[in-house]
């Protein structure tokens, strides 16, 4: 199964549409929350919200997730060990007040799991990739072990 | 909660402000402090007291916050009561240190920030970040 997340408090037609459209080719079930948006999916189960826990239950079993460039969903993602396909939120379509999510998708490019679709056109190529990553076995990112490493000789010596 | 593995080689107590998440996450016997905000000035002051008591309780050698405001008040008391502290700022501050990081960079031993283009050279440091 693959998840589509857009969060809980704006709609994201843009990225709900575009899955709408690729959900036949997939091969598997598709479940989205799709917040406050106005298009209605055909192909694909659609929730405006999911509570934490049955949200999480989800994460549990999906195979990939497939979300808007939001910090909370990527650690989501990488608390379950599941590979994440973002599709950052414009500022020039009217999806957020500005481009954070576009930048937080250029910094997290090239992580272990974290795959990006700057755009629609990328998208069913990402969710191919994401599909073909073994879940689970990512192995920890070098930033993680480079800060693992900075708080353990903090609270050894005191020093970063 | 990603850096629990590094934590659990000490002796760790974890303080938080929502006892369900604390319970889903096998920690029942977390400290439970109010939560509050720059808007909420009487939650505030109660959780910076509430605060101060599982400092006084614990007596930890060391505190590390990654905030927000409960976690500035452990951290502040845990400088009073001779604790070395350690802020790290939460990686979902990308577009700029959050307002209890740019306070703690004056109360903390160490500053954090996990993204790179946020370090200042000196006091708030990159040094990795949990994804």
């Amino acid at each position: 199964m693959i998840l589509v997340t857009v969060g809980m408090q704006l709609g994201f037609d843009r990225l709900i549409e575009a899955m709408d459209h690729l959900a036949p080719s997939l091969g598997m079930e598709v479940i989205a929350q799709v917040g406050k948006g106005e298009y209605t999916p055909q192909n694909m189960e659609a929730r405006i919200s999911i509570a934490p826990a049955e949200f999480e239950q989800l994460i549990g079993r999906c195979k990939l997730i497939v979300a808007h460039a939001g910090i909370g969903t990527v650690l989501t993602a990488q608390r379950f060990g599941k590979p994440i396909v973002l599709f950052p939120r414009r500022f020039d379509h009217g999806e957020h007040r500005n481009d954070h999510q576009v930048a937080t998708a250029r910094h997290l490019d090239g992580r272990p799991g974290v795959l990006i679709a700057m755009d629609e056109s990328e998208l069913a190529a990402r969710i191919d990739e994401g599909l073909s990553m073994n879940a689970g076995d990512a192995p920890i990112s070098a930033t993680a072990a480079q800060l693992r490493q900075a708080i353990g000789s903090f609270i050894e010596t005191g020093k970063l | 909660m990603l850096l629990r593995e590094t934590l659990e080689a000490y002796d760790v107590a974890f303080a938080t402000t929502d006892a369900k998440i604390a319970a889903q996450r096998g920690l029942a016997d977390a400290d439970i402090l109010p939560d509050c905000n720059q808007n909420t000035p009487i939650k505030a002051l109660l959780c910076a007291l509430v605060a101060a008591k599982i400092i006084l309780k614990h007596r930890p050698h060391i505190v590390l916050s990654t905030g927000a405001a409960p976690g500035y008040f452990c951290l502040l008391a845990g400088r009073l009561v001779g604790a070395k502290t350690l802020w790290i700022d939460s990686v979902a501050n990308g577009e700029e240190l959050s307002m209890c990081g740019k306070l703690s960079k004056k109360t903390a031993h160490a500053c954090l920030t996990q993204w790179e283009h946020l370090a200042d050279g000196s006091a708030v440091k990159y040094k990795g970040a949990v994804l």
